[in-house]
């Protein structure tokens, strides 16, 4: 396990952030930890980067207890925490090499090159010497990415990664995510964007009001659900073939109960009706989390007993 | 991360402001005497005033018991407030955590900058202050004679050159001590907000409350322990023979304000929840 909690705990005063949590990452795999706003996604994070410090429970990343070995599990861990920060008076690249010189280890030539790569990664290596308070919020958020990879961590925790960032951006850290995932590098990311964690992930775990509600393999949180979703300029037609199959009829598209497309497809074909589209039909990972998880802390409901007097 | 942290303050806008603002002030004193000869009768108005305009020389004594009380606590306020909080209120503060750099030598590398912040300004005042008092006043009656300016000391006896340069230095050394001491009550409260400028007003209220009680004879008993009791005790180092003990016990009190400060910040920045 590259990343290991045990009934993590963290009260602040009287507001349980998180409670419970206990979450096993092994190492190799593209982590998404997933739930609404204010579910603890960030506060765990900070706590496994020993910035919050726990209230109760134990944690291990690189199989070191945390925050006692933050010195050596630290280096040797990347991480963009609820957005990018930069000192706003000092260029993209000099606040590269600043934050690289501030903590201890490898110096000199090396980190000028280490820092162009980083940046050269992400899409900023042209970059000029204005400072990053100009910077648009997509630069910013390149440039944080750029701190987290630059000394080729094992593990990279990444809190919303593509805020900010357009459709292409967003695509350029997909293939950049895959290929240090590829080259070793353990991902984890938090993110309230499903799409996002669906398209990247191949674990998924969730939170809902500071409890980790499920951790499973993309794969078989996907599951099939026993139906195929038949499109056809004929739906008559299906209805008469698969009768008492057919679960629901929507214009063009047609709901059957089974788990061979093929099958059904053969059985259609063969009476003649025209099939345009044929799919079996899986649990989207949005359906998934929405049956788990409840209303996000940003929304605040009236209480039941306050009505209108 | 020291070295880091001295490049990171040296790069700041504001703090060379600072430093021009300090400077200034003095000069502005200065030109302002050169053109009316108008100096305060001895007793009267900032030290050292009175003697400026026969001998230039003495000018940067004169500049620096101007900036004391007010203009120098400012800015360090400003700076000290802004050491943590800034960082914090900046998002930087939790990147420099990660990278990793230890809480602990985090906060020696703020100290030691604020340490050089306030060295540095106590210099330049002393440095332009000296060039612009002897060109606007000369080097005193002595100059034409070739004597190299000797320079009366407060209790009118002349001192040599090379015993101005001691003087001046010991000067220097000390009240960059008395503003470290602010200086560290300001990382202190910079470590208990995320708000610079709440740090650096609270380390103002401090001055200005201390600069309240101080005169009041109720407060004989504490006294000696206010923050700004010995800031101007390095008046006495321009007196012959030097009166050492005002400077040595103002000396041990300031040390002290580092001490329990700087422990006082640690121990709540080693535990603290970094939230922002």
């Amino acid at each position: 396990m590259i990343l290991a909690t045990r009934d993590l705990t963290k009260r602040f005063g009287r507001v349980v952030a998180v409670s419970g949590v206990s979450l096993e990452v092994p190492r190799g795999v593209r982590f998404g930890l997933l739930g609404p706003n204010g579910s603890g996604k960030t506060t765990l994070v900070r706590m496994l980067l020993g910035l919050v410090h726990a209230t109760s429970g134990h944690i291990e990343v690189l199989g070191e207890p945390m925050p006692k070995r933050a010195a050596t599990v630290l280096p040797r861990v990347g991480a963009l925490v609820e957005g990018p920060a930069a000192w706003g008076h000092l260029s993209g690249r000099a606040n590269l090499r600043l934050l690289d010189a501030a903590g201890r280890g490898r110096a000199g030539r090396r980190r000028a090159d280490r820092v162009d790569e980083a940046l050269d990664r992400v899409g900023l290596g042209g970059v000029d010497r204005r400072p990053v308070r100009a910077y648009s919020l997509g630069m910013r958020q390149r440039l944080g990415i750029a701190a987290a990879i630059l000394r080729e961590p094992e593990l990279l925790l990444l809190d919303e990664p593509t805020n900010g960032l357009d459709p292409r951006g967003i695509q350029e850290m997909r293939a950049l995510l895959t290929d240090l995932n590829a080259a070793g590098t353990t991902v984890v990311l938090s993110s309230h964007l499903l799409t996002e964690v669906e398209a990247l992930c191949t674990d998924v775990g969730v939170m809902d009001r500071g409890r980790l509600a499920l951790t499973s393999s993309l794969d078989a949180l996907r599951a099939p659900t026993g139906r195929i979703l038949v499109r056809t300029p004929d739906p008559a037609g299906v209805v008469g073939v698969l009768d008492g199959q057919v679960l629901g009829r929507a214009g063009e598209l047609v709901t059957v109960r089974g788990t061979d497309p093929v099958a059904v497809n053969a059985q259609l074909v063969a009476r003649g009706v025209p099939v345009s589209g044929l799919v079996l039909e899986q649990r989207s990972l949005e359906q998934v989390v929405l049956e788990i998880t409840g209303a996000g802390s940003d929304r605040v409901d009236r209480a039941r007993s306050e009505g209108p007097r | 991360m020291i070295l880091v942290e001295l490049r990171l303050m040296l790069r700041k806008r504001r703090v060379w402001l600072c430093w021009l603002l300090l400077c200034a002030l003095p000069t502005l004193v200065a030109v302002l005497l050169a053109t009316t000869r108008l100096a305060p009768p001895p007793g009267r108005g900032g030290a050292f005033l009175s003697a400026v305009v026969s001998n230039g020389q003495i000018f940067p004594a004169a500049a620096l018991a101007l900036v004391v009380p007010v203009f120098l606590p400012i800015t360090v306020a400003i700076v000290a407030g802004d050491t943590i909080a800034g960082e914090s209120s900046a998002g930087t503060l939790r990147y420099l955590l990660v990278r990793p750099v230890g809480r602990l030598r985090l906060l020696v590398a703020k100290l030691v900058s604020v340490a050089v912040f306030v060295l540095l300004a106590v210099l330049f005042v002393t440095v332009v202050s000296y060039a612009v008092g002897v060109v606007a006043f000369g080097f005193g009656p002595d100059a034409s004679l070739g004597g190299g300016g000797a320079i009366p000391s407060l209790s009118g006896v002349e001192l040599s050159p090379a015993d101005v340069v001691f003087r001046t230095a010991t000067t220097v050394g000390y009240l960059a001590l008395c503003m470290l001491a602010l200086g560290a009550v300001g990382l202190l409260f910079s470590t208990l907000t995320d708000s610079p400028l709440a740090a650096a007003l609270g380390v103002l209220a401090l001055v200005v409350a201390s600069a309240a009680v101080q005169p009041l004879d109720a407060a004989a008993a504490i006294e000696p322990f206010l923050p700004t009791a010995h800031w101007l005790a390095w008046i006495d180092l321009f007196r012959d023979p030097i009166l050492w003990a005002d400077v040595r016990e103002g000396a041990l009190v300031q040390l002290g304000y580092v001490v329990v400060a700087f422990g006082a910040a640690w121990a709540n920045f080693s535990t603290k929840d970094v939230t922002t």
